[in-house]
């Protein structure tokens, strides 16, 4: 699974630009699902299986796209200001060094970089090593990743993109591992979460399910001195959300999450996000209202360009998603 | 390449006449009557269907003649900022609040113009002479402010009553100088492009309501018209002024003015459908209409809904530069208004199936 | 009739903060089962009472959203038998220290909101207000008992008894909403001796101080013409005397603003003065801070109204109503109701 992970975050996929993953995606569901198609929103949806009459029409959500940088102007000497795709940090900026969806190469700086004091976005630029604005290969509009190479440390893992990245791992196992389920299950590898989930929002609809689960990334708070304090921790197993700021998990989806893993003697932590969201909002909200859940991977580092996660915790998601959606869903 | 244009998608004095009564008209997000009457009175005879929804959107089909016609939405916000009356005080004096984004430093000293029957009225500041320097430097806050329509208005003003600046519309040469730009410009391509739909389109205009407060009539509009493909048609800054330090370039001017009709790759709200922008583009390339792309960054539009409706719906926006939008007095380029409705026009011309047919790729 | 005060005491009694509705659903469920024709519990848990009218079919139909969540705080992490808390919905923490709570745990735990004192937290702090995440709840157990009973996520509900005041009023945690819950029961209960031709669907909405959750899915479902949205409203009192503020025991509020269909305001501010139910227009400029910011929006568009119920001291345990006007508001939707004939949707046009 890892060699799919390290090919899965380090191709290159902003917030709208997600082509490339998502043929990456494609290529590693293979021949596995029952059907994939690709919505207006560029959200990839695989089925697998038939509903049976145990079953439910189920959305598992993992989105594939990443935080990112937009050109917005050249200048005279050829240096590229830029806008953010999704939330990021000028604080995880300086000196990191980033990829254009053609390919170009490039730095971030920024002048007068002072001892303490916070840079704005507005503060830093690209470099490409361009000499003058008629020089710069890149456009306004153009759109870059950062780059940042897989690195598995044995029981850790870090990259760029963990988030969302390690869940479409995660989806992508799932799928290939669920060889009998009652339930017709699609898998959706959304766009654009990072701006404002957008695409499971379009997805939700689209598949109209009966209920939803999304994978994602949570924080943490087993850091030295947090500052955000949680308990959530990595190797503590896969959380089982009970809130983020975007939504409340079905309290039913909930206990019966906290039900298999017991069964199943995987472990679990609950998990309490005080800032965050995830599709589990679009999916709950869709319609006339769907049962939603989500498995979040506990994530250090989150939205900079070095994110790490548990090869364990990883490991009992797909445990844990694979006895999941295997059984019937009993709503209480 | 030859210059094909329309000779018809001109602005002359008409277009400009149907501008001065939509930028005149009051308009607060939420009480649009005024324009929603303008807009009524336009469109019935032109179109193939009219319908006023649920919170005061005019939808309107405009259908076209030939096969496999590609349902394409084009949506203009009626609304504009403003502000609502929300308290008459003892000495004859109103509270207000504002309504859409504001700057509340552009607001002391200002005339408006107050309800239905446009009662004028002033936002009044204390005489220079009466505060302190220390004073100065601080921002005066709008539940301090009233509105002052003299000391005889008795009830002709109620709580809940609309207000507008009371800038009326004027021509300055090249420029318009109006309130209200944002979106009237919108509205009034809109209208000009109803009356020379393609034909080989199906035209969905919604003009709609309450975008300033949340692309709430949007919404709505777009489920209900569930359309193939969408655009935006709005009105968005132009901050091409210099910068405090002349030395330094300016780097955040949004859109120029004269640079032509705004093209979206991507605001706070939509990540624009590429195979948009390229039609856009391309129709702008070869009917040599000059063309700008905004600034990626803040900001939205109405497309920030309707590309998230139902299924999803590809969408951009494209808008008539202006400068000082969301003040008083905004000032925008005839030129610019006149390219943005060929533009349009060009691009959906050239609208196929197959445009959209495939996946959302760059 | 209807006990309206020992209504609301058992409403009261009840627990169910956003997303977690389930025990004052069933206790509206009992008193909405013998005022309406069929029941059901939406996909995320909002309840649906469906009471047919008269008219020949197809009937229109008319909502009423009542939000029945409560906001509230929930356990976020456990530390030596102590509960670190968050919130559900807004709450400010300066009226923490010292409030009774339950917290629902594996079974019910009474518990107190404590301040830990100056010296053990951040110097930053002083003597100043004490934010959220410095608070603890302590429910009296042994760190070893905690742990059995209770988990991160458990919800923490107010427990403040509710009070009766003079001259009907009433004081007590969660009013907001349960008092338009009650309007609308009242609603109910007028309509079982009134012919009206529309369909009523009372809906005790899910997740209103979270995410606006049951008014933006019930509605698809039940594909109303037209919505009345109930919920409480300023009351003029201590730091609450601006315009956005009614006074309290004087009337209901009829909402007016962008969220607000102007006919529908009409309707409703003629229905009152000809009934000569008191009432005060509720400004709302902006968004109206209530489920109609989500109903007015559902699928291609929905008519709202908006009745306010006015309240003090609102999201505290303390909340402080008059009674007279929670059956006002009853009254007054009722009777709206009774007059909806199968061409009223004409009326409600944008055009005058």
């Amino acid at each position: 699974m890892k060699s799919l992970i390290q090919q899965l975050v380090e191709t290159p996929g902003p917030s709208g630009f997600e082509y490339e993953i998502r043929d990456v995606i494609r290529e590693g569901i293979g021949a596995d699902a029952d059907d994939v198609r690709v919505d207006a929103l560029g959200n990839l949806i695989a089925r697998k299986g038939e509903k049976t009459e145990q079953g439910l029409r189920v959305m598992v959500s993992a989105h594939i796209d990443e935080i990112g940088l937009m050109a917005t102007h050249i200048d005279d000497n050829g240096f590229i200001r830029f806008t953010n795709i999704g939330g990021i940090n000028p604080l995880t900026c300086y000196g990191g060094r980033v990829r254009f969806m053609d390919g170009t190469r490039g730095v971030i700086g920024m002048d007068g970089l002072e001892r303490g004091k916070m840079p704005k976005l507005s503060d830093l630029f690209i470099d490409v090593g361009a000499t003058s604005k008629a020089g710069c290969p890149v456009k306004v509009g153009d759109v870059c990743g950062f780059e940042r190479p897989f690195i598995d440390l044995g029981k850790r893992m870090v990259a760029k993109s963990m988030d969302d990245r390690i869940s479409a791992a995660i989806a992508i196992e799932v799928l290939k591992q669920l060889k009998s389920t009652p339930h017709e299950v699609h898998f959706v590898f959304s766009t654009q979460e990072e701006v404002g989930i957008r695409g499971a929002t379009t997805a939700a609809f689209g598949v109209d399910p009966d209920v939803g689960f999304a994978i994602d990334v949570t924080r943490t708070g087993d850091t030295p001195r947090p500052g955000t304090k949680m308990a959530v921790a990595l190797g503590d197993g896969p959380a089982i959300k009970v809130r983020d700021s975007s939504f409340i998990a079905d309290p039913r989806l909930v206990d019966w999450m906290v039900k298999a893993a017991k069964e199943a003697n995987i472990p679990y932590q609950l998990e309490v996000l005080e800032a965050g969201g995830t599709d589990g909002r679009a999916i709950q909200m869709t319609r006339a209202g769907v049962p939603a859940g989500c498995v979040s991977i506990a994530c250090r580092y989150i939205h900079s360009p070095s994110e790490m996660v548990d090869t364990d915790d990883v490991e009992n998601a797909v445990k844990l998603l694979v006895k999941l959606l295997g059984e019937p869903i009993l709503l209480g | 390449m030859t210059k094909k244009i329309d000779e018809a998608l001109k602005i002359g004095a008409e277009q400009i006449e149907l501008l001065e009564k939509l930028c005149n008209a009051t308009a607060v997000s939420g009480d649009e009557h005024e324009v929603r009457q303008i807009v009524l009175e336009a469109v019935k005879p032109i179109a193939d269907e009219v319908k006023v929804d649920a919170l005061g959107n005019v939808l309107v089909t405009k259908l076209g003649t030939g096969e496999n016609r590609v349902r394409v939405m084009l949506a203009a916000h009626m609304d504009e900022i403003g502000f609502m009356i929300v308290k008459k005080h003892d000495d004859n004096l109103f509270a207000f609040e504002c309504i859409g984004g504001i700057d509340e430093r552009q607001l002391p000293g200002k005339a408006v113009l107050v309800g239905r029957d446009h009662l004028p009225g002033v936002i009044g500041a204390k005489p220079i002479h009466m505060t302190t320097a220390k004073e100065r430097q601080n921002k005066i806050s709008v539940s301090e402010m009233r509105m002052d329509l003299g000391p005889e208005i008795g009830d002709k003003v109620k709580p809940g009553d609309r207000a507008t600046f009371a800038t009326r519309f004027e021509e300055l040469g090249p420029s318009i100088r109006a309130k209200a730009l944002d979106n009237r410009f919108g509205v009034a391509i809109l209208i000009e492009l109803l009356r020379h739909a393609p034909e080989n389109i199906d035209l969905l205009a919604a003009f709609t309501v309450q975008e300033e407060v949340g692309l709430r009539g949007a919404r709505v509009a777009a489920y209900a018209f569930d359309p193939d493909m969408a655009i935006a048609v709005d009105s968005t800054p132009a901050y091409d002024l210099p910068t405090w330090d002349a030395e330094d370039e300016n780097v955040q001017y949004n859109t120029r003015l004269d640079a032509g009709p705004a093209i979206y790759v991507m605001d706070r709200a939509t990540i624009a459908d590429r195979r948009i922008v390229n039609l856009l583009v391309k129709a702008g390339e070869e009917e040599q209409i000059p063309f700008q792309f905004r600034q990626p960054g803040g900001g939205g539009t109405d497309a920030g809904v309707i590309h998230k409706t139902r299924s999803g719906i590809p969408s951009t926006s494209v808008s008539v530069p202006s400068r000082y939008a969301h003040t008083a007095i905004s000032i925008a380029r005839k030129d610019d208004w006149e390219h943005t409705l060929q533009l349009l026009h060009a691009a959906l011309r050239r609208v196929t199936p197959d445009l959209i047919a495939g996946e959302r790729r760059d | 009739m209807i006990d309206l005060s020992e209504l609301l005491k058992e409403m009261l009694s009840a627990s169910g903060l956003s997303g977690f509705e389930r025990p004052i659903r069933e206790i509206i469920k009992k008193h909405w089962e013998p005022l309406t024709d069929e029941l059901s519990v939406s996909k995320i848990g909002s309840l649906h009472g469906l009471k047919r009218g008269q008219g020949a079919e197809p009937r229109h139909r008319v909502l009423i959203s009542a939000h029945m969540d409560a906001i509230g705080m929930m356990v976020a992490e456990i530390h030596e038998g102590l509960l670190r808390i968050t919130e559900i919905g807004g709450i400010d923490h300066r009226i923490l220290p010292g409030q009774p709570v339950l917290v629902h745990g594996r079974e019910a735990l009474p518990g107190v909101v404590v301040q830990p004192p100056s010296h053990l937290l951040p110097e930053s702090v002083g003597d100043g207000p004490v934010e959220m995440k410095y608070l603890f709840v302590d429910v009296g157990l042994r760190p070893e008992d905690v742990k059995e009973k209770v988990r991160v996520g458990d919800t923490v509900s107010y427990a403040q008894q509710p009070l009766d005041l003079t001259g009907e009023a009433m004081a007590g945690h969660t009013l907001d909403n349960r008092v338009s819950v009650a309007a609308t029961t009242l609603c109910l209960e007028a309509l079982q001796n009134r012919l009206h031709d529309w369909d009523v669907w009372a809906v005790a909405s899910a997740q209103e101080e979270e995410t606006l959750g049951g008014a933006l899915t019930s509605p698809f479902e039940i594909k109303p013409d037209l919505a009345i949205v109930i919920d409480v409203c300023f009351a003029e009192g201590p730091g609450s005397n601006d315009w956005s503020s009614l006074p309290f025991g004087k009337g209901v509020g009829i909402g007016y603003g962008p969220n607000i269909h102007p006919a529908l305001y009409d309707a409703f501010e003629a229905k009152a003065k000809a009934l000569e139910i008191p009432y005060n227009r509720d400004l709302m400029p902006k968004m109206s801070g209530t489920d109609a910011m989500a109903v007015q929006i559902v699928a291609e568009g929905i008519p709202c109204a908006v009745i306010g119920i006015p309240l003090r001291y609102m999201h505290t345990p303390v909340e402080t109503v008059s009674l007279k006007d929670v059956r006002r508001a009853g009254r007054l939707m009722a009777e709206f109701i009774a007059d909806l004939t199968p061409d009223t949707l004409n009326k409600i046009r944008w055009e005058e």
